[in-house]
């Protein structure tokens, strides 16, 4: 990354009488004159005019001011900022795929067809789910979806008091943002010191007007729940059906299936767990799964197979019986599908089997590594990530902040920071299995140093980041007078 | 003129059956730059224990609860371009003014004893 | 044991295993109950080389025909310049995250800040966001803004001319957020809007009205007066556009909308069967604090230079929970750098091109598909942009017409009933592919006996 700020925008470079582009000429003249003149626009938009030497030096240089898992180490909690193979970005580029129109006939999409198959059934292969939809466009709008499908569920069988969400006071945001979306009423449940969801408090939350319980395993401290079959007994037994929330699947590659743990609908993030792109915050990828019997009511369209021909399966484009309705314009994001498949088939059963179990090799080494000089509130193994309650130290003033700032410094990117809201510094990590050792062990050296920095010199730690190329922007100014646009400057 | 508290930290203050509803001092305190007030709009009813705006800082959000029922019959409007007078005088600065409609709701809310009381209590 | 995504060699794991202070792997799983373990492996092929993962998919792609592209209907193909892919592919935009570290993150914090600032720009409305998932979702997400905005208010009157993949997402949502949607009539093919003024006349409970233009039909709506109507029901007005025709037409904010939201594939986005798209959501000053989604801001830093950051945040999932106006955490952002980029390329003055060839081109297209007799206008006194409906006169059934022009490597257009084809036209097919489907739909007549 290049310390030294760019600072332009693509407005700043505008010279009037300039080009980019270029378009083929069909000598049919001038559209536009066909169009009564008074649906037209009066006033053209103001966007830049630009050559494309000038364009593509400026995007380089914008690009080179950003930090990705390609630059360096992503030890952010809860977002699984995995490698992402170079392959599935030629695959799922290829021009069979970005030439195909959702509606052409189905005779001639059968290959795109077919993945989007096989990816939801190697998904219900690793879920332990019965079917999957993939139409979901991100892991919020995969909670959505499954939220919906539970209600469908309910509404099916003439349940309509069911207006209740239970989530852990520990989730995500999104849990709750979710539940509200679906028209759902949204109740927080306890958690109890070690982070584990408290049974006796959910036991007597549980009733007829409860839609769903929303739950994570491993939870957001990266604690395994190991009551989770009692949980999803008492669940089912008020009637309810119970939720996974798929952000940290990670850790159970190869180890356990929500599925067989009770779960009866879940959403996987193909963006964490099956390592495609984040694209500075999306596109993503939430794939909704559901136990047998189930299947019905999710979302329309979905891709059935039809039974084996003469050369090979076909596939067909469908409305689920008890559809809960169309929730995306087509089938999810596909190119971003075509890469978790890419990614599956190349890690293959015996690869995936030893995905999990190396991100919580990498998460508990580094938690080990670092105890002496942060606080660590729950003392146990965990799984794909851990949390510390900041530096061991209070006495310095250095807080998560100081510390996750300092940390860029030193050409990581910062730690998941404030969250979960169970402790006041939460610094959340997770390293990923594709960290090697040599990585990890220059993280830990860091986050050392800043320990022994923060005793000895707590100002400079207060006051980083110092070698970024911005530092401590003014959030403050720009929520009280929004500039959001370049004619807003 | 008397003021009352809520647990949700808002005043009433009230003379004969108007109240200036606003949030405290040491609710402000809890949420930093205050950078936004979302405010109803005069002729606005309100509801006693519902939400009718929010305060906002810039990472943070707190809803506005009312402490009694009624109508809205003027806003704050030096909130609306200047949103940190919150900060700088959170007693002055109240957000609302209401007619009531039912003052005897204002037995459910706290003196400022009971009230400073409760945000001790809250410290802990 | 090994692969190559993992860096770990045995002796790596060794260490790592002693200083967590266990002997083995499956130490550290051991408060996994033994009942909920997967028993055995997944049923999933074992490990691919990347050789055999290429091939995998190109026997996939061979049963993928990409046909010349008569077809539109919400999915569009225009040209796409080259430096788009190539920009867009550059791993450190790629592979970053949601730019909560500011410092670490202006490439793209300032993509998003020039997304925005085109986007208020093509809409002619005062702030954007940094993007939506598609174009269904971000109606239906302008939709729940209107209703969050209105109070109260819980019914929204909606185009019966709308896009019915668009119609069908907000029908999802508001059966699910108790939102009450009813429909309001079209005559020849444009929306009905006296018979709006009687739907809003003394309605308290609209929250918004929501039209599209270009609508389902291709024809461009006339919104003149309806905003007044509109807002003197205290209702906001929504308007969706694909984003690439507002180079042309007018504008969300021209015709006095409060919402535009819609879906921005058009601006240099591959088809890709459907995804990833993005959609876009623009709104006035008034409604800035209910919008969903990031927005990105300019603020400055601890050195006085102009920088970028996440602002009004705390509209947001992560700081409101159930009280937020969305759900929405990421968007999509990557394609907000598509956005970006194909619009400093074309400018001002190829986005009209596009549109002016395109329009060209449909309707030379519609004229010679009239004169071949086998189809008609179905709305010929209704302006069209390049896309328009034809009846189909022909005595073999459209379906069969559409399959055989799909064996002659052309997708023929969108059929939207039984007799009835939603044609498009973008600059990418030249007026020898027109002429080539013309002549083929006479040479097709000929051999069905049709004329």
């Amino acid at each position: 990354m290049n310390k030294k700020y760019y600072g332009k925008v693509v407005y700043d470079l505008s010279h009037p009488g300039r080009r980019g582009y270029s378009l083929p000429q069909n000598n049919l003249g001038d559209g536009l004159a066909q169009i009564p003149s008074d649906l037209l626009r009066t006033e053209a938009p103001r966007l830049p005019e630009i050559d494309e030497p000038s364009l593509v030096r400026h995007y380089n240089n914008l690009s080179t001011n950003n930090f990705g898992v390609d630059t360096g180490f992503y030890p952010l909690g809860s977002c699984t900022m995995k490698y992402n193979p170079k392959l599935n970005e030629e695959l799922c580029s290829l021009p069979q795929w970005q030439g195909l129109h959702p509606l052409q006939p189905a005779e001639t999409v059968q290959g795109a067809l077919h993945a989007y198959h096989a990816l939801g059934k190697a998904l219900c292969e690793i879920g332990g789910m019965g079917a999957f939809t993939l139409n979901p466009y991100a892991g919020a709008h995969g909670e959505l979806t499954g939220l919906m499908v539970i209600r469908a569920y309910h509404e099916s069988r003439g349940d309509g008091k069911r207006t209740k969400v239970i989530v852990p006071d520990s989730a995500h945001g999104t849990n709750p943002a979710s539940a509200a979306v679906a028209g759902l009423k949204v109740v927080e449940v306890k958690s109890l010191p070690d982070g584990t969801i408290d049974t006796e408090a959910l036991r007597g939350l549980l009733d007829d007007s409860v839609a769903a319980v929303m739950m994570t395993n491993p939870n957001t401290v990266g604690i395994f729940e190991s009551s989770i079959p009692e949980i999803a007994e008492m669940v089912h037994a008020c009637g309810a059906l119970l939720y996974y929330d798929g952000a940290n699947l990670n850790p159970l590659l190869g180890i356990a299936r929500p599925g067989d743990m009770g779960f009866d609908v879940m959403h996987i993030n193909l963006h964490k767990t099956f390592s495609t792109p984040h694209g500075g915050g999306g596109p993503g990828s939430g794939p909704v799964g559901v136990r047998k019997g189930l299947e019905e009511f999710l979302p329309s369209p979905m891709v059935a197979e039809v039974e084996e021909g003469p050369f090979g399966a076909t596939y067909k484009v469908v409305r689920p019986e008890k559809s809960l309705g169309r929730i995306s314009a087509w089938l999810g994001n596909f190119a971003v599908e075509l890469r978790a498949l890419a990614y599956i088939l190349s890690l293959g059963r015996d690869g995936l089997m030893l995905a999990g179990p190396l991100a919580t090799l990498n998460a508990n080494y580094v938690k080990e590594s670092l105890r002496h000089l942060y606080k660590l509130p729950i003392d146990r193994v965990c799984k794909h990530e851990f949390v510390f309650d900041g530096l061991a130290d209070k006495s310095t003033g250095v807080t998560t902040l100081h510390v996750a700032k300092r940390l860029l410094d030193h050409g990581f990117h910062a730690p998941t920071i404030y969250f979960p809201l169970l402790f006041h510094e939460s610094l959340m990590i997770e390293p990923t299995e594709t960290e090697s050792i040599e990585t990890l062990d220059d993280f830990i050296a860091a986050m050392e140093e800043i320990a022994r920095e923060a005793a000895s010199d707590p100002e400079t730690v207060k006051n980083a980041p110092l070698e970024t190329p911005v530092r401590r922007p003014d959030d403050t100014a720009a929520a009280l007078e929004p500039k959001v646009s370049y004619f807003d400057l | 003129m008397k003021t009352y508290y809520s647990p949700t930290h808002e005043y009433a203050r009230v003379e004969g059956n108007i109240a200036l509803i606003g949030i405290t001092d040491y609710a402000q305190k809890a949420l930093g730059n205050v950078v936004y007030v979302d405010m109803p709009e005069q002729g606005d009813d309100v509801t006693a224990g519902e939400d009718f705006g929010a305060v906002e800082s810039v990472k943070a959000a707190s809803d506005l609860i009312a402490p009694v029922s009624g109508a809205v019959i003027e806003i704050n409007e030096q909130l609306i371009d200047n949103p940190g007078l919150v900060n700088q005088d959170a007693d002055a600065n109240w957000i609302i003014k209401v007619e009531m409609t039912d003052p005897s709701e204002l037995d459910q809310l706290m003196d400022k004893a009971a009230y400073d009381a409760h945000c001790e209590a809250e410290k802990h | 044991m090994g692969h190559r995504y993992f860096p770990h060699t045995p002796e790596d794991v060794a260490r790592m295993l002693e200083r967590c202070g266990v002997k083995t792997l499956e130490e550290l799983y051991a408060d996994v109950p033994a009942a909920l373990r997967l028993k055995g492996e997944y049923d999933l092929p074992p490990q691919m080389s990347e050789q055999e993962v290429r091939d995998y998919f190109a026997a996939l792609a061979e049963q993928t025909y990409p046909l010349e592209c008569f077809g539109g209907a919400g999915f569009y193909d225009h040209y796409a310049p080259s430096v788009i892919a190539y920009i867009t592919s550059r791993s450190e935009f790629l592979t970053a995250y949601t730019p909560y570290q500011p410092e670490i993150s202006q490439g793209t914090l300032q993509y998003i800040f020039e997304y925005q600032t085109m986007m208020t720009q093509l809409t002619g409305l005062d702030v954007s966001n940094a993007s939506m998932y598609d174009g269904t979702t971000a109606l239906a997400e302008a939709m729940m803004m209107a209703v969050a905005a209105g109070r109260k208010k819980d019914r929204v009157l909606v185009a019966s001319t709308l896009n019915p993949f668009y119609r069908e997402v907000l029908d999802t949502y508001a059966h699910y957020h108790g939102i009450h949607i009813d429909t309001i009539p079209a005559k020849e093919g444009a929306t009905d809007f006296d018979a709006l003024s009687g739907m809003l006349d003394g309605a308290k409970d609209v929250a918004a009205v929501i039209v599209a233009t270009p609508n389902y039909h291709g024809i461009l709506e006339d919104l003149t007066g309806v905003a007044d109507k509109v807002h003197a029901a205290k209702a906001l007005l929504i308007v969706s556009s694909p984003a690439v025709t507002l180079g042309a037409i007018k504008s969300p904010g021209e015709w006095g909308a409060d919402i535009a939201a819609g879906e921005a594939q058009s601006l240099g986005m591959p088809l890709n069967f459907g995804g990833p798209y993005l959609g876009y959501m623009c709104c006035t000053k008034a409604l800035m604090r209910k919008l969903p989604g990031r927005i990105v801001g300019a603020t400055t830093d601890a050195d006085g230079q102009r920088v970028f950051v996440l602002t009004l945040q705390a509209r947001e999932q992560h700081i409101r929970r159930d009280k937020a106006t969305s759900n929405i955490c990421s968007n999509q952002g990557l394609m907000a750098l598509y956005a970006a980029v194909y619009l400093s390329t074309m400018g001002a003055a190829g986005l009209r091109e596009v549109n002016s060839l395109s329009a060209a081109g449909a309707h030379y297209m519609a004229e010679a598909l009239t004169a071949t007799g086998v189809f008609e206008l179905k709305y010929p006194e209704r302006p069209f942009l390049n896309e328009f409906l034809l009846r189909y006169k022909g005595k073999v059934a459209l379906s069969t017409f559409v399959e055989s022009f799909a064996m002659s490597g052309i997708f023929a257009g969108v059929q939207t009933a039984d007799d009835e084809l939603l044609v498009c036209v973008t600059e990418k097919r030249s007026r020898r592919a027109i002429d080539d489907y013309v002549e083929r739909v006479k040479l097709f007549a000929r051999q069905q006996g049709n004329v």
